[in-house]
């Protein structure tokens, strides 16, 4: 998969370097500034894309961060008389201190996500400008930064900003690949594709999210700080604008978004376009222009320019893999873990988890123990999903006690719990439908009790998939699955965390019987390494082959544990399945 | 601290401006709430509007509020005509904002090149009439648009509670695929719903240029204040908009009052970002 014959960060440095020469050209100055100006919205795209274009998380605020950097510069440099370049890191930080302010609240709202966070950041923008409109920070007139003296160390100031301009950029662009090729990055991508899922595979998504809101806010703030001393006359109107963070949209789209080269590319493709049809001048046509362009992109183009570049290169190199699959060795299959069969593993007390006012879990109190296969049952919307979704994390239990291997779950959030070692199957399968069968299983090799680097985490990955019998889709993209091998990598998936508790949520729902068998073979398998198994299941003839052991929930009680035969033949249950009338 | 009546005539005011906020959400509130788009490009053509009413009074000397006659079923037929294009390029929730976004800066843009950036002010012969309630001075042009938004929003709310294709809509809203299975045609529900904001945003749009003075970049002053107002009232519900419009309009023109007209944006966008964070089921 490699291309990369020059090592990333030399490629950067040549780029730079080529870039910072050309000043000395002697040029005409018109030149310089319109690169400059491409330089700026490079920063301003990939940095908007740090955030939204890896998350998903859109922020139409960007204009405010930009905003909060031009004016710390502005206010720092002309009424406290900071030199200028002191001003610029500053700027950055507090850009970055108001995004991870907001983020700390905002990413605690489970739906604020999609257009409400869009809707947010908008918000936040007109609060943010009234302030400084209002406020001795601007106070209506703008500020004059004509005063200003730029340190004299690069020359002219035109070439100084250009300077200072390319190496704002040079940052941004490289932070982007560096967390484009991290686990950090990987986390975010999972967060974009589904946060819920991603969560419970153990990325610490809120986390992750507010680091990233930070960085982008910095970014953007560092590049206001600079711009302050371009303009050299900044008004409120210009720095908090729409439009701004409009214009980082549309050129982290028009490039591709989800790439870390792509808001360059669309940066530098849109400011040409721009400049050359209109010379720079015409405010009117320039508006028009980003209308149809940001309407035609999102409509015709979703995954940008250079992204549909990418793509393709990858689906070539995907088929040219597949013709010669060659799932790499691994030397030796990871040892069983030593399971003391037998003590208790999972318990669950008195719990309890109520919906306005449906009970689901009405003090539910059952044991799993190491090593075992327990069949959970009970008739739809007697809290079987409830409490697989209670045990992972995602729900919070109103009441009692839960705990695994001695650790208390009630106050862990779900990607901790994952951690210790707990990993669930979805009964809808929820890949991650931007990454491929295998990054999809490595994910949760990355992310689970072990925290693999990503090479490995790839070759478990690829054991797991040759487990299921996916090996030959590993680079498939999870849409073009049929249901039942969307399970097997809902399974897959699953298992690569290696966990000690593995929760099934009816994995056999809607499989022929052919491929059920495979499945419970499977499973019996999963058993015999060690890993103890929660069964999720409506097939009575699945649940009697396999399982140890049942509990039977109904109306979020538990109404018997047992010995499989013996459960099964209890009136209650049987009323509850069947109704009175067979009991 | 401001004096009673003062005070008083602030709350008159935001009354007054709270209905023209409803007024002109309701697209939005409409086209989110039921078609789950959400549409800005009402913003543009309340302007558009504005600009029309105001050339068909100055230049040809048609009265203020006969131009509505024109513009309610040209921006009807507009509307339907949007909604039939998003259907058939697919436009989905959330693209829906960015889509729209570009439509609103070509509309702008459109009006700036024809009608230039400078202010223009629609000089009516309503303008001058005015009455006096107490102490409380009373602009007719303001009152004659409340009660409009008033009656529109009452209007809008009784249709959609009481009638068949009301009730419809109200399903499709539910549930699509229910709604279809019973016989619901969704498509043109949708472009009578999208027909109608179009034709509220025409009817606001003719209030806009009868009582403040016009510009082109004002179209991005509303749309926050507007955003607020159809979240905080529930999306799909026109009284709920309604009120919610008043709430801001009233505490903004109280906040101008107390402190300085400057600040108003901070009340409503404050209160926006709240229920966001508060309350964000209601959406």
């Amino acid at each position: 998969m490699t291309m990369r014959r020059v090592p990333a960060p030399v490629l950067f440095l040549l780029v730079g370097a080529g870039l910072a020469v050309v000043p000395s050209f002697g040029l005409p100055a018109f030149f310089e500034s319109f690169l400059y100006i491409c330089f700026l919205w490079a920063a301003l795209a990939t940095s908007w894309t740090i955030l939204s274009g890896y998350t998903g998380y859109f922020s139409f605020g960007h204009g405010a961060f930009f905003g909060a950097g031009i004016y710390t510069t502005a206010t720092l440099a002309v009424s406290f008389g900071w030199p200028f370049l002191w001003t610029l890191p500053v700027a950055g930080l507090l850009a970055a201190l108001f995004g991870v302010g907001i983020g700390a609240v905002a990413f605690r709202v489970r739906r604020l996500r999609g257009e409400l966070f869009a809707l947010l950041t908008l918000a936040v923008t007109f609060v943010l400008s009234t302030i400084v409109l209002n406020t001795k920070i601007d106070g209506g007139p703008g500020v004059f930064l004509s005063a200003v003296p730029l340190p004299k160390t690069f020359g002219s100031p035109v070439g100084t900003i250009y300077l200072l301009g390319l190496a704002i950029a040079l940052v941004t662009v490289w932070s982007a690949y560096a967390i484009y090729h991290s686990r950090w990055g990987m986390g975010l991508f999972a967060i974009r594709g589904d946060e819920d899922v991603a969560e419970v595979l153990g990325v610490p998504t809120y986390r992750y999210k507010l680091v990233a809101f930070g960085l982008s806010c910095f970014f953007a703030g560092l590049a206001g700080g600079l711009h302050a001393s371009f303009l050299t006359y900044v008004t409120v109107a210009e720095s908090f604008s729409l439009l701004v963070a409009m214009d980082a949209i549309l050129m982290s789209m028009f490039g591709g978004m989800t790439h870390w080269f792509g808001p360059s590319v669309g940066a530098g493709l849109m400011t040409t376009i721009l400049y050359s049809l209109t010379g720079g001048g015409s405010a009117i046509l320039n508006r028009i222009l980003i209308g149809a362009i940001l309407i035609v992109v999102i409509i015709f183009l979703p995954e940008g320019v250079f992204g549909r570049f990418v793509h393709r290169l990858a689906r070539r190199r995907a088929r040219r893999a597949s013709a010669q699959p060659s799932p790499p060795v691994l030397t030796q299959d990871a040892p069983a873990r030593p399971a003391n069969p037998g003590t208790s593993l999972l318990v669950c007390a008195d719990v309890r988890k109520a919906f306005r006012g449906l009970q689901a879990l009405a003090r539910v109190s059952l044991e799993v123990h190491e090593g075992e296969i327990l069949g959970l049952v009970g008739p739809n919307g007697s809290g079987k999903s409830t409490l697989i979704n209670v045990v992972s994390g995602y729900y919070r239990l109103d009441g009692g006690r839960l705990s695994f291997a001695g650790q208390n779950l009630a106050a862990l959030e779900a990607h901790r719990i994952a951690r210790l070692g707990v990993s669930r199957t979805y009964q809808i399968p929820r890949p991650v439908k931007w990454l491929s069968v295998l990054d999809n299983v490595a994910l949760a090799a990355m992310f689970g009790p072990h925290t693999y680097d990503r090479p490995t985490a790839r070759a478990h990955a690829w054991r797991w998939l040759v487990f299921t019998g996916l090996a030959d889709k590993a680079l498939a993209l999870p849409g073009s699955l049929n249901l039942h091998q969307r399970k097997l990598l809902e399974l897959a998936r699953a298992l690569a965390s290696e966990p000690r508790l593995l929760l099934l949520d009816e994995v056999l729902s809607g499989l022929t019987p052919t491929e059920m068998a495979g499945a419970l073979q499977l499973i019996r398998q999963i058993r015999d390494r060690g890993t103890t198994v929660v069964f999720v299941e409506h097939v009575m003839r699945a649940i009697l082959d396999l399982t140890d052991r049942v509990v039977v929930l109904n109306y979020g009680h538990v109404i018997a544990d047992g010995a499989p035969r013996d459960v099964m033949r209890q009136p209650d249950v049987v009323k509850a399945y069947l109704g009175k009338a067979y009991a | 601290m401001p004096s009673l009546t003062l005070l008083l005539q602030s709350v008159l005011s935001g009354l007054f401006l709270g209905g023209l906020y409803g007024l002109l959400g309701l697209g939005l509130s409409l086209t989110w709430g039921m078609l789950r788009l959400i549409n800005l490009t009402y913003f543009a053509l309340a302007f558009l509007g504005a600009y029309l009413t105001y050339q068909l009074a100055t230049v040809f000397r048609v009265d203020p509020l006969l131009t509505l006659l024109l513009i309610i079923p040209g921006f009807f037929l507009l509307g339907v005509l949007l909604q039939e294009a998003f259907v058939r390029a697919g436009v989905n929730e959330f693209i829906s904002l960015i889509v729209t976004f570009g439509l609103t800066l070509i509309i702008e843009a459109v009006i700036q090149w024809i009608w230039t950036a400078d202010f223009r002010r629609l000089e009516s012969g309503y303008g001058a009439i005015s009455f006096r309630i107490g102490k409380l001075f009373v602009p007719l042009p303001e009152l004659l648009a409340f009660l409009i938004a008033a009656a529109v929003s009452f209007l809008t709310w009784a249709w959609l509670k009481w009638t068949y294709v009301g009730k419809a809509m109200r399903a499709t809203a539910e549930d699509p695929q229910i709604a279809a299975a019973f016989g619901v045609n969704h498509r043109r529900l949708a472009l009578l719903i999208s027909g109608l904001g179009a034709a509220y945003a025409g009817i606001a749009g003719a209030f806009i240029a009868l009582i403040y003075t016009l510009a082109p970049s004002q179209v991005y002053a509303w749309i926050g204040v507007v955003f607020a107002a159809v979240i905080i009232g529930g999306l799909g519900n026109p009284l709920g908009l309604l009120a919610a419009g008043i709430l801001i309009g009233v505490s903004e023109a109280v906040t101008m009052a107390v402190t300085a007209p400057g600040w108003a944006p901070l009340v409503s966008f404050t209160l926006l970002i709240l229920v966001l964070l508060l309350r964000p089921e209601r959406i």
